[in-house]
């Protein structure tokens, strides 16, 4: 190397690419978290459609799921991704700056081309996976060079072992791909036009849709916010974790377990017995690394738990671990059959998503978020630690109202369905237990709201400490810093 | 020889592709035995592929999202049973490209909604849904009612479908379009379509109006669900699976 | 043999097979002699230097 390029070395690690992640995901999570409110609100006050074609709760509710899942979550993976495994690498990511941007901004249009479909009623629907066939087809070729960038990092480290944490990221990017591939094989009608026929029919696309459907939960929802704890629990704690060993297990018996539960969602449905049975037992078994890594991620945090009161940002990832073993334990007792007679088809199936939606992805999210924007935007801290604090009670009386109201009105409606009365005769007509659910809309609409409003107080405490500091602080590579 | 974790452990493309094996083999052991037919979906007569009508109507369905709030799937408990009819079984979705099962009911099952309200009730109440059922939080859809068919393209739909696998003749790909509008025009001659596509359901729903409307396609799609197999002359031991 | 019946055989050979690797696993990992270096493991995001 010329004594030129000695003189100006290259940043170490690939950093813009994250900021702008940072900035996406923030953006993606308060619209998510705004559709959601408007749908709430739309199933108290149904006239809120306007009668517009384009406001419909059909049309909305892909835009939600996918906004929250895949535009904020999916962001936020990608950004963290990059972060986690340049460092715990101690190499620049794979293909630079040019790639990253690739993945980062391509995956950005695969969300805008899908998101504006959904509007235009543009849906192949199968829940988790709306886009048609074109923007699948882009996605495709976004997530080879996510794991092209990802892998070539791996495999140019300078660390001689692979941290935990990249395996999980590493098993939700091939695993997410062999599922996208497989449930989106489709016909499309013309090559011209938007509209495709699935390859499967029925049953059969009924099993792959829901092994799709539960291991989208399963590896991106899960394993992937999990390579996030692993690192960002112990940076935070300034700790290691609780127990490696613990977590190399953790890990293959996710990985093993997880890939069978997703029958649980066609309980007594025209799915042959034996692959229901199968996907019960699973399902039940899962709950054992759920919790092996739930006390792994929380007893990193023993002896020092003081930090959880100096560190609100801190206090948001330990929560959302938290929510992990609720949200971990409620499942497996909702994948139970005779549970499940009941639970399916009502609110509770809704509310068990958000405790985990909420309370464990966007939780782990928010505190990576405060742990990592002063460090990427080489601030000491973020702008406000009070704001943090009033986020995150804010969000968490906002994620109990929302769950107890739908446990309430999803048992309630359970019930209701299967009531009889003295006569013999089915007790409710179908439209008396919509009625009955009115007031718990109600209050998972105010929940919403208070989830929403944490957000906003988190956009202005990140606005604030990135604008914040003095020029000379701003002007400072932080990349040259590290 | 037995792998040395530690040789996993440092080696990212053996980790991956040991993962893979790991996952892929819990969607072979479930998915693949699915399409061995004889023992998934059950021996009835009756189901037959979508009328070209019913395509486009089922695809209006799709389009508007109804699946997130209405179930297609019929659980064989005694109040589902007594509310909405016999339990569903897997061959009357054969040909459901995809599926519309749901898993949410926001409103009722509608997996036999099929010939039990009046045309009138279904244009009336996806126009209006609180005039029809004042404590109804359905969405109001009365842009179905304004907008024409898009009736050109249909036959590329059918060879789409059938190159998925649906088994739609040359003959039904050739009448595609005279199909839907036999299916869809008052005092048609409707023998041949019959002959195709029995028990179809002929007539316009909103009898109104001289073209045909999306509203006319989805509740003729509506109207058909649930009504191919009869379930009266049915031995009990063709519904096993 | 149909593919349901193999798929039966298969399923419980793959049962058998993922016990036993789980337990080799699970020995490795809490192996007296890998104690150390797994310590250093569980170090590897907090010695990057900040």
């Amino acid at each position: 190397m010329s004594s030129q390029a000695a003189a100006l070395p290259k940043p170490r690690y690939v950093e813009d690419v994250i900021r702008a992640a940072i900035v996406l995901c923030i953006f993606w999570g308060v619209a998510a978290f705004t559709v959601g409110v408007v749908i709430a609100a739309q199933l108290v006050w149904p006239q809120l459609s306007f009668d517009s074609e384009h406001l419909t709760f059909g049309r909305l509710r892909p835009l939600h799921t996918s906004a929250a899942i895949f535009a904020f979550g999916g962001t936020a993976l990608i950004g963290t991704a990059f972060h986690v495994v340049q460092r715990t690498c101690r190499a620049r990511l794979f293909g630079g700056a040019p790639l990253g941007w690739f993945v980062l901004l391509g995956y950005q249009f695969f969300i805008v081309i899908a998101a504006t479909g959904y509007l235009l009623g543009i849906t192949q629907s199968k829940e988790y996976a709306e886009p048609e066939w074109y923007a699948d087809l882009w996605l495709t070729i976004v997530w080879v060079a996510y794991l092209v960038a990802y892998l070539g990092t791996v495999l140019k480290r300078e660390e001689p072992h692979i941290y935990v944490a990249n395996w999980f990221y590493l098993a939700f990017i091939i695993t997410i791909a062999m599922l996208h591939i497989v449930n989106n094989l489709a016909i499309p009608v013309s090559i011209t036009g938007s509209k495709s026929y699935s390859a499967w029919a029925g049953v059969q696309d009924a099993m792959i849709q829901w092994w799709y459907g539960h291991n989208a939960v399963g590896f991106f929802l899960t394993a992937a916010f999990l390579g996030m704890m692993y690192y960002y629990i112990p940076k935070a704690a300034n700790r290691p974790i609780y127990s490696y060993r613990l977590s190399i297990v953790h890990f293959w018996s996710l990985v093993f377990l997880y890939i069978w539960a997703g029958p649980h969602h066609l309980h007594y449905t025209s799915l042959p017995d034996w692959a229901q049975t199968l996907g019960m037992v699973f399902s039940v078994m899962l709950w054992m690394p759920s919790w092996g890594g739930m006390i792994n991620g929380l007893m990193t945090l023993s002896g020092a738990w003081e930090k959880l009161r100096t560190d609100p940002g801190l206090r948001f990832s330990v929560t959302a671990v938290g929510f992990y073993g609720m949200a971990t334990f409620e499942g497996p007792v909702m994948s139970i059959k005779a549970v499940n007679s009941l639970s399916h088809y009502t609110d509770w199936t809704i509310g068990h998503v958000h405790s985990g939606a909420l309370g464990w992805v966007a939780f782990i999210v928010f505190g990576t978020l405060y742990y990592l924007v002063p460090r990427m935007w080489n601030r000491p801290a973020m702008w406000s630690t009070r704001l943090i604090g009033w986020h995150y009670w804010i969000a968490t009386i906002g994620i109990v109202l929302y769950i107890t109201a739908m446990w309430v009105s999803g048992i309630m409606q359970g019930l209701m369905w299967r009531a009889y009365d003295e006569l013999g005769f089915l007790q409710y007509s179908f439209v008396e237990t919509v009625a009955a659910m009115k007031p718990f809309y109600m209050i998972r609409l105010l929940g919403g709201v208070f989830f929403l409003s944490g957000a906003l107080i988190m956009v202005y405490n990140v606005w604030r400490t990135v604008r914040g500091q003095s020029e000379a602080a701003a002007t400072l590579r932080p990349a040259i810093a590290a | 020889m037995f792998l040395r974790h530690e040789t996993i452990e440092k080696n990212v493309i053996l980790m991956m592709v040991l993962t893979l094996i790991t996952v892929s083999i819990g969607g072979i052991v479930q998915i693949i035995p699915l399409f061995t037919i004889e023992s998934t979906v059950e021996r009835v007569d009756g189901v037959r592929p979508y009328t070209p009508l019913e395509v486009l109507g089922r695809n209006i369905y799709i389009r508007e999202g109804c699946y997130v709030c209405h179930s297609q799937q019929i659980r064989p408990f005694k109040d589902e049973v007594e509310r909405y009819g016999h339990y569903s079984l897997a061959a009357e979705s054969m040909y459901d490209k995809p599926f519309q099962w749901g898993s949410k009911r926001t409103g009722p099952d509608l997996a036999r909604v099929g010939g039990r309200y009046s045309n009138d009730w279904h244009v009336g109440h996806l126009v209006s849904p609180r005039d029809v059922v004042p404590e109804s939080i359905m969405p109001a859809y009365p842009f179905l009612a304004q907008r024409r068919l898009q009736t050109a393209d249909v036959a590329q739909h059918l060879k789409a479908l059938r190159l998925g696998g649906t088994p739609y003749s040359d003959d039904m790909i050739k009448n595609a379009e005279a199909d839907l509008l036999a299916q869809a025009t008052p005092d048609a001659d409707t023998d041949a379509l019959l002959k195709r596509y029995p028990r179809a359901v002929i007539g316009k729903a909103m009898s109104q109006t001289q073209a045909i409307t999306e509203m006319d396609a989805l509740v003729a799609y509506l109207q058909m669900l649930g009504t191919l197999v009869r379930f009266g002359d049915l031995p009990p031991e063709r519904l096993r699976q | 043999m149909n593919i349901a019946a193999a798929s039966e055989v298969l399923a419980s050979i793959w049962t058998v097979w993922a016990v036993m690797v789980f337990a080799g696993i699970a020995y490795w990992a809490w192996r007296p002699a890998n104690r150390r270096r797994f310590e250093q493991d569980a170090r590897i995001p907090l010695d990057d230097g900040q």
